[in-house]
């Protein structure tokens, strides 16, 4: 690392003074002929980088992201919580290029603090309405036939600060409990054949190894469709932030289910109502009724350029971008709107687009320099059209927490900063 | 593809097929029997109608003094709460401020003792003997006038005892509760779109840029 702080300071020390001293008319360009002394306006950046060596292979052993990129970080509301080891941490979808979400800025959730497994001391056990109880080390669940998948993982809470009205100015606060990675582990179906389930049992209990041995159940259904025992993320281990070294993963179901640092699975005939699917994770309503098991994610995108943490420059053309993303499924379509949700433009979905995972949309966008109230609205393969916040708290009020997937209004202003609103 | 290649062929064919039926044989022959000491150390978890809960027992004048002792650092002496959760009160589920408190909200009595069991004293969770874990959910309940001065909670008292908000869930998937349609034109008026709220000058968000708010000393 020290080395290339040197390179670094080197190269900022040689740097010419600023380029935007030097602007020019283009036409002055055109004229300047190839060999001849530039117009200022039109000198390119000498690019001194260009002009020694670089720093050697290995100098950095696990690379990092460019020194003009440190921003790009996991970042926290202070008042959220009454403690930073029982909180979350919001992902920076403002500077997150593709559907991968870089594993050192996945958003965090922990209930008892990040803890540190090991592989050595790691055991699954599986009991309850089995034929075979068996326990596991890391070692044989690593020799089990393996998948890959690529699934986005949303805390039931992301939104959960803008039920009442708009509040963060931020796209990383109001969305950023959302990322998407690519998993690589064993299904679920594979180990529970290992145990077999007699015919009573009908509930999975997923259980963690830290602290908070958080618990949740889930329907043996979904847990034979498509969950599965995870080790693998973005081309290496879980980080610890993530349940090092495996934790649960139930695509398109609320975060909280994606049991971390698990240690138990336990098939029983009932579902165990947990603290974490009563007293947490339930959705009370303006009624004082309160939904529970309310699992899948529904549809839902957000438009991550412009936001209010990357505004405008100017009039001109550019591309709106954003994710979508549906617990039920593929995303079908996107549309785009520039004036508060009175017409719609059907935004083009950019590479592959896959089940329970991030999908990218994109939209040509010229900008007159007038305001714009911009949204996204996806719509996924069951048809489910997202909703606005309006029919959201219409239906179930503002008491609920969880399970927000309205459509975002970002207002962009003539200056070209950008808010989050809500509309009427 | 000639005779022989297609012979070739069919006998790859033939190995691989062979070979996807050994794959498909369910049992890999991987991990331990989970032997009945070793369930037993891990098995802690207690269902609603009592299935799971242990031995012992615990009162409610027992847990006034462990609550003291291992609670009220975060919960406050009668479980008022303050930074932490508030455990006690029969507040209101409705309006702008529901209190969601065990007494007002919890469903089932035994997820209390499962959950104080598994995840508390929060500094060093999973650490009290069953018997206070008893007598913490007894004078937690007693805070919240679920029961009395001499309840005394154990496998068989704890299940029985009905919590206010049981009737108060609905748990079944309401969803989808919105019915839009993709309209792509005039879907509204637009002397209809107002501005409702807007977090422009938010001062409760923080910082977006440089080092995290936290970071920064007072």
């Amino acid at each position: 690392m020290k080395k290339l702080d040197t390179q670094l300071e080197r190269a900022e020390r040689l740097m010419p003074a600023r380029r935007g001293l030097f602007r020019l008319g283009a036409a002055g360009a055109l004229a300047a002929g190839f060999g001849r002394m530039a117009r200022a306006e039109d000198a390119l950046p000498s690019q001194d980088w260009g002009s020694g060596i670089g720093s050697a292979v290995a100098d950095v052993t696990y690379g990092m992201p460019a020194k003009d990129e440190s921003d790009m970080q996991r970042r926290l509301v202070p008042w959220l919580t009454g403690d930073q080891t029982s909180s979350i941490s919001f992902t920076p979808l403002q500077y997150q290029t593709g559907v991968i979400t870089p594993s050192g800025v996945f958003f965090e959730r922990y209930h008892n603090g990040m803890v540190q497994a090991n592989k050595r001391d790691t055991r699954l056990m599986i009991h309850g309405l089995v034929d075979r109880p068996l326990v596991f080390t890391f070692e044989d669940i690593m020799r089990m036939p393996s998948e890959t998948h690529v699934h986005f993982l949303e805390c039931a809470a992301n939104g959960g600060m803008e039920w009442r009205a708009a509040q963060l100015n931020s796209l990383q606060y109001t969305h950023g409990m959302v990322a998407c990675a690519e998993w690589v582990g064993v299904k679920l179906s594979t180990l529970l054949e290992q145990t077999g389930i007699k015919k009573e049992g009908k509930w999975l209990l997923a259980e963690g190894s830290d602290g908070s041995h958080l618990t949740r159940s889930i329907p043996i259904e979904k847990a034979l469709d498509d969950c599965m025992v995870v080790y693998g993320q973005n081309g290496e281990m879980l980080r610890h932030e993530q349940g090092y070294p495996i934790r649960l993963l139930v695509p398109g179901w609320q975060g909280n289910m994606n049991v971390k640092w698990l240690r138990r699975l336990k098939i029983g005939d009932k579902p165990w109502f947990s603290h974490e699917e009563t007293s947490k994770y339930t959705e009370l309503r303006k009624d004082g009724k309160a939904y529970g098991f309310t699992w899948p994610i529904y549809a839902k995108s957000v438009i991550t350029f412009p936001c209010p943490e990357m505004p405008v420059k100017g009039p001109g053309t550019y591309e709106v971008r954003g994710f979508a993303w549906s617990g039920l499924g593929k995303i079908k379509q996107v549309d785009v709107s520039f004036d508060g949700g009175v017409s719609y433009t059907r935004a083009r979905l950019d590479g592959p687009v896959m089940p329970k995972c991030f999908t990218r949309f994109t939209c040509e966008w010229r900008w007159d320099g007038k305001p714009v109230l911009m949204q996204s609205r996806a719509i996924d393969e069951t048809g489910f059209v997202q909703p606005t916040i309006a029919e959201l708290r219409a239906e179930r009020g503002a008491n609920g927490v969880y399970n927000n997937n309205s459509i975002q209004t970002w207002d962009v202003k003539a200056d070209g900063s950008v808010n989050n609103v809500q509309l009427a | 593809m000639s005779s022989s290649r297609k012979f070739l062929a069919l006998v790859a064919a033939g190995l691989f097929s062979t070979a996807v039926a050994h794959a498909a044989e369910p049992l890999l022959g991987l991990g331990k029997p989970a032997t009945p000491a070793q369930i037993a150390a891990w098995n802690i978890d207690a269902r609603p109608d009592g299935v799971g809960l242990p031995e012992g027992k615990g009162s409610v004048s027992e847990g006034d003094d462990a609550f003291q002792e291992s609670c009220a650092m975060c919960h406050g002496t009668f479980g008022e709460g303050g930074k932490y959760p508030r455990l006690a009160g029969e507040g209101k589920l409705t309006g702008d401020r529901p209190e969601q408190t065990v007494g007002s909200f919890w469903p089932y009595s035994v997820t209390l003792f499962d959950f104080i069991n598994r995840a508390m004293p929060y500094p060093a969770p999973h650490s009290l003997p069953p018997e206070k874990v008893y007598a913490i959910t007894a004078y937690i309940l007693n805070q919240n006038n679920l029961v009395g001065d001499d309840f005394v909670a154990d496998k068989n008292s704890l299940p029985k005892v009905k919590m206010p908000n049981e009737g108060g869930f609905i748990w079944k998937d309401p969803r989808p509760d919105t019915h839009d349609t993709a309209c792509m034109q005039n879907c509204r008026p637009i002397s209809g779109v107002k501005v409702s709220s807007t977090a422009e000058g938010s001062r409760v968000t923080p910082r977006t840029t440089g080092p995290l708010d936290t970071d920064i000393p007072q």
